[in-house]
């Protein structure tokens, strides 16, 4: 139920491209100051969200509001209020950093002089005071993404879109993202983040909704989440068959549900609770058993557990499957 | 009026923002400029001594004011290209998601063309002068000479801005603009008196409006000496009156047509 202070609304959007039903009734909401991660495979929907909530597309059913202005009939406002970082860093590379958050401070109506006060401050915030006088060819891919959110909080907007903020960064860079990221969200700045890292959802969001297909298939936070597809498990490896029965028959006593066996790579998953002290004792059972183990852990359930659980395919298999067609490009998706 | 002061002042930052890629890549004025000069020089020096003209007009004069036009004409194809390039790096969907105007980025692109162009015409004339043209009219004429050759530009740069949000691949745009400007450039009076063509295509570059232009452009330097006669049509015995129809018409279509394919556009 939407509450008071959500700063987004969204109800039953549903978007068509042609005959392609790309969203299918999304309903979502952002609560103030908080971030929800929209998270999904290619194709899943999650820049169409973006682009009909950022006013650059018009739904064909349901509604969506931002500060309680909606996005259809009250656009000029909501673009306002709203900063929007897409898939590309859309900065122009002729211009310097400086030059580009001036520009878009200018378009925000920001008046010359806080323009450039605002610029000013957000280079230094995203370490790019160095470069400020460059063009923006010269930068690498982290500075652009920087430089490109930083021209989309000039205006100290109320709720910000990242739209896969760190797609196609090395893993320093989009660590650093990250942090930057975290930043805003102490600052009090609404975000909608789409990824489809599960890792990048599970470390910046307050709340998750999964989308495949332009259905929501499951929100809550990553806890939550993880509580749909189970809780903690032994995994362990044998060297032999006779091994593995062995083997599961000693861990029994342990187990909180039936365990499974993987004949093929002589694997035993274990559903178990008590965290390490009964992953020790696992090792004591095992211990002069004569079962040869090649590997032993304790596993929780990670967010591509719950996407695999969900959708049946995992978050990979689902990005490998739609790499032939443009991600998350609208007009590509009717193709399919 | 404050809506139109907002367009006028995001138009100008949008303006500045183009007029800067110019001032960090020099290349693009430098063979924006070139080209018009070897077209000078060929056309004067090579084609020149082929082509018969009546007595009472050298080449050079005749020459200029057809290249004038056809020069900016095909500078107008680069608003289309530019265009096309900011939608492809998803600048245009930025501009789309800020709260300025709906229509200052066309008209910030279309008028930093147009500041191209003036500077292109301004190199070729001095080109010009150096190669035996000469302007036989008087100031406001002459200014007007080239301010009915930038309208025109103009209004061929709204219809490339519509181009360029149709298509959305800049070296699409340049192909695709080739192959109508080319023949509209070059089946009109711009290098060769129409007296030569056949008579379909002499009728088509009578009522063509870059022989229109051109002719404008001549009559109001002074290129176009009395005893020289210019065919009977309507359009070329009245060519500033026929052009600005052109311009009006062209923009009053292809503004609109321009900004709303703008508003609907997005980045694949």
């Amino acid at each position: 139920m939407p509450g008071m202070s959500d700063a987004v609304v969204v109800e039953g959007l549903v978007k068509r491209f042609g005959d392609f039903t790309a969203l299918r009734g999304v309903d979502l909401t952002v609560a103030q100051g908080t971030v929800l991660g929209l998270l999904g495979p290619n194709g899943a929907g999650k820049t169409t969200v973006v682009r009909i909530l950022s006013t650059l597309l018009r739904a064909d059913g349901g509604r969506a509001e931002i500060t309680g202005l909606d996005v259809a009939t009250q656009a000029d406002q909501v673009r306002a209020v709203i900063g929007l970082t897409g898939q590309y860093a859309a900065v122009d590379e002729y211009l310097t950093g400086e030059e580009n958050l001036e520009m878009v401070g200018r378009l925000y109506r920001l008046g010359k002089k806080e323009s450039r006060a605002r610029a000013g401050q957000l280079l230094e915030r995203f370490d790019l005071t160095d470069a400020a006088r460059r063009p923006a060819k010269t930068y690498s891919g982290g500075m652009r993404r920087r430089l490109d959110i930083a021209a989309s909080l000039i205006a100290r907007p109320q709720v910000l879109f990242l739209d896969e903020p760190t797609t196609g960064l090395d893993p320093r860079s989009r660590l650093g993202m990250w942090e930057f990221i975290a930043d805003l969200v102490s600052d009090g700045t609404t975000i909608l983040l789409t990824t489809q890292y599960l890792e990048e959802a599970d470390r910046l969001a307050d709340r998750m909704v999964v989308i495949d297909r332009g259905a929501v298939i499951a929100r809550g936070t990553a806890d939550e989440l993880k509580a749909q597809v189970g809780g903690e498990r032994i995994e362990l490896t044998v060297g032999s068959g006779e091994g593995l029965a062995r083997a599961a028959e000693l861990l029994r006593p342990l187990a909180v549900d039936e365990p499974q066996r993987d004949e093929q790579t002589r694997r035993l998953t274990v559903p178990v609770t008590g965290g390490a002290a009964t992953l020790a004792q696992a090792l004591q059972l095992l211990e002069g058993s004569g079962v040869e183990l090649l590997d032993v852990g304790l596993r929780r359930p990670d967010l591509d557990d719950v996407f695999l659980t969900l959708t049946g395919h995992s978050a990979d298999a689902a990005v490998d499957a739609t790499a032939g067609t443009t991600a998350d490009a609208e007009p590509a998706e009717s193709t399919r | 009026m404050s809506a139109l002061s907002h367009t006028l002042s995001d138009s100008l930052v949008i303006t500045r923002r183009n007029l800067i890629k110019v001032k960090r890549v020099p290349d693009l004025i430098v063979f924006a400029t070139l080209s018009p000069i070897m077209f000078v020089l060929l056309f004067r020096y090579v084609f020149g001594g082929a082509i018969n003209l009546p007595d009472g007009i050298t080449y050079a004069e005749f020459l200029l004011p057809g290249i004038f036009a056809q020069t900016v004409v095909f500078g107008s194809t680069t608003t289309g290209a530019s265009i096309a390039e900011d939608l492809q790096k998803g600048l245009i969907d930025r501009f789309r998601s800020l709260p300025m105007s709906r229509s200052a980025v066309l008209i910030g692109r279309t008028v930093a063309d147009l500041g191209l162009n003036a500077i292109s015409i301004l190199v070729m004339a001095l080109t010009g002068l150096l190669v035996g043209w000469r302007i036989n009219s008087s100031v406001p004429e002459a200014i007007g000479g080239f301010l009915i050759l930038l309208v025109f530009a103009f209004a061929v740069s709204w219809m490339m801005a519509l181009v360029g949000l149709l298509v959305r691949t800049p070296e699409v745009v340049n192909n695709a603009s080739f192959i109508v400007i080319f023949p509209l450039t070059f089946v009109a009076n711009t290098f060769v008196p129409l007296e030569s063509f056949p008579s379909v295509l002499r009728t088509f570059a009578e009522w063509n409006p870059v022989s229109t232009v051109v002719q404008a452009a001549r009559d109001l330097f002074g290129n176009q000496p009395d005893s020289v006669p210019v065919a009977d049509a309507w359009s070329l015995q009245n060519p500033v009156l026929y052009t600005a129809i052109w311009a009006v018409a062209i923009l009053a279509v292809f503004v609109p047509l321009a900004v709303r394919a703008y508003l609907r556009t997005a980045t694949r």
